[in-house]
């Protein structure tokens, strides 16, 4: 019996390295033919032509994730902060389940919402020929991301010893000096733990964000049709043919996304160790 | 005055940003129900799409749903709840331990992308299954079993040394004391791994796209024919109609029904949770 739980156990091991080797090796030959300088940084990806640069697709994640954790981060920490500390008893009941709920929602709902109500409102809001943009990837990135930002820190919070914010308050502290100044930084290994799992979210995301990108590899830009590490596999898989070049770069863009999430949760597992520690 | 600007300013930010995140939450139930509820009927419901009579319908979409919910659960709630049992009842290893802890968690958090990616590599080329429910169902069994594995172990770990001991002291076994009574007192865990899964293979809609299929036509899940059924789930149907078609009434009554199953899934999850505990 025991044997057989033990293999169990080894099977999530087995899974990790299947995926591991399987994207490594079917993520090299595409690099090699196109050049591993080429591939990382060349500016242009069209398939019809046998270019495959993906310079653009890093950039637009990068950006996209910058954007919606500079929108997401605060909104979140604001509302775990009164969830955690100040919130009216009947608010946080009601308020906490609409979290969980928000969480829960599939993506493509989040994309077909974008699509309808955000880009058609950017487009007449900022007079632009279409309203796919990075501007949208990036405000439906931030609601996504907001109910994982919100859980992680509220738990960080309450988790924060109350004598230190007695303490705090039989000094003088107003309620509010003590959630700023005690609270949240006695918190901040946890809350930093929540910004990276917001980051690993944007990073990984694709549904969404191929609704309301509007998928053109440009270089990013606020207003323009972008496509990100995500999507750039997504909008050709379909499409591509087995075996051809264009199907095995779309592996590398894999790979690529693999080493990125690998490297967000090895600094998710340094700040949990911290805040273990601490 | 500092310090009052300061608490102004303060308990603006906390309220506002509590309200942004409500309105939020409702604004997306109060516009999905109201264009999505419209277009849901009986025959909406129960017939699949029609050409010839110019109707829609998702019945189709709705088994292909409960297909793949049911084939994931198979194949990864034995591994998830084995590996569970391992890490809470079995494990002395410590690298072993941080090892299948470090993978859960790996697991846990590549995206579905990815997942779609390895599916259309592993399962639908290398396996030769082709785009099926199958290869999806495969695929998302991996992608769940980290939910499983956690929620498992969870309940595992409340259950009380004693009743370990008292069954290990009566002269039972360990493996009849696990299955008598240690995994009995974690059921609940197991139920709400369970119910989460569901929810996560219910709303997951990049793996399928590109491993299950998107054909909307019935599928025929008679033995034989099991696994080369090959056709689109809710979430996938929700994306065809939404960016090929253009139907958008269509899509938002598939969003409606998505947005019912969340807060069924949360909600049972959360009652089950508690009132298994209890008990």
């Amino acid at each position: 019996m025991q044997l057989l739980f033990t293999l169990c156990g080894l099977a999530a091991v087995g899974f990790v390295l299947l995926i591991t080797v399987y994207l490594i090796l079917s993520g090299i030959p595409a690099i090699r033919k196109i050049g591993l300088a080429d591939f990382l940084f060349g500016k242009t990806w069209a398939a019809g032509r046998d270019q495959y640069g993906i310079l653009p697709l890093i950039l637009t994640s990068v950006y996209g994730t910058a954007g919606a954790i500079v929108i997401g981060v605060p909104v979140g920490f604001f509302t775990a902060v009164f969830l955690a500390k100040a919130a009216p008893k009947k608010a946080a009941a009601i308020l906490r389940p609409a979290v969980s709920l928000l969480a829960g929602i599939p993506s493509v709902v989040y994309g077909l919402v974008g699509m309808c109500v955000l880009v058609p409102m950017l487009r007449s809001l900022l007079d632009l020929p279409a309203g796919d943009s990075l501007l949208a990837a990036i405000l439906v990135l931030a609601v996504m991301i907001l109910p994982s930002i919100i859980s992680l820190s509220e738990t960080a919070l309450e988790a924060v010893p109350k004598e230190y914010e007695e303490a705090s308050l039989a000094l003088g502290a107003t309620e509010l000096e003590t959630y700023f100044r005690v609270s949240a930084p006695a918190a901040r290994s946890g809350i930093a733990a929540a910004v990276v799992l917001g980051i690993g979210r944007a990073v990984g995301e694709a549904m969404a964000i191929m609704m309301v990108a509007g998928n053109v590899a440009n270089m990013p830009a606020l207003t323009r049709s972008v496509r990100f590490l995500t999507t750039g596999i997504s909008i050709e898989l379909n499409y591509s043919q087995d075996g051809s070049l264009q199907r095995q770069a779309l592996f590398s863009i894999g790979l690529v996304l693999f080493l990125f999430i690998m490297l967000i949760n090895a600094l998710l597992n340094l700040v949990l160790k911290r805040e273990k520690e601490d | 005055m500092r310090r009052k600007l300061y608490a102004i300013a303060g308990w603006t930010l906390l309220y506002g940003c509590a309200a942004v995140t409500a309105c939020l939450l409702l604004f997306l139930i109060g516009y999905i129900l109201l264009r999505g509820t419209g277009g849901i009927s009986w025959r909406f419901l129960s017939t699949a799409e029609s050409v010839i009579h110019g109707t829609v319908g998702i019945l189709p979409a709705i088994k292909n749903t409960l297909f793949v919910i049911i084939v994931s659960l198979t194949a990864a709630l034995p591994l998830g709840v084995g590996a569970a049992i391992y890490l809470t009842e079995y494990a002395r290893n410590k690298r072993f331990v941080t090892a299948i802890e470090f993978a859960s968690e790996t697991l846990a958090g590549i995206p579905s992308i990815i997942y779609a990616l390895v599916g259309v590599i592993v399962f639908c080329t290398a396996l030769k299954l082709q785009k099926t429910l199958l290869a999806g169902s495969l695929t998302l069994a991996v992608m769940i079993l980290p939910t499983i594995m956690r929620s498992t172990q969870e309940s595992l770990k409340t259950v009380p040394m004693s009743y370990r001991e008292g069954a290990l002291g009566l002269g039972s076994g360990k493996w009849h004391m696990i299955r008598t009574v240690v995994l009995p007192s974690s059921i609940d865990g197991i139920v709400t791994g369970c119910i989460l899964a569901a929810g996560r293979v219910t709303g997951e809609s990049a793996v399928l796209m590109y491993t299950a299929g998107m054909s909307m036509a019935m599928q025929s899940f008679s033995p034989d024919r099991l696994a080369k059924a090959s056709g689109a789930t809710l979430t996938v149907a929700l994306y065809h109609y939404a960016k090929e078609n253009a139907d958008f009434s269509t899509a938002f009554s598939i969003a409606s029904i998505l947005l019912i199953l969340t807060v069924a899934v949360n909600f049972s999850a959360g009652f089950l949770g508690k009132k298994l505990g209890r008990s």
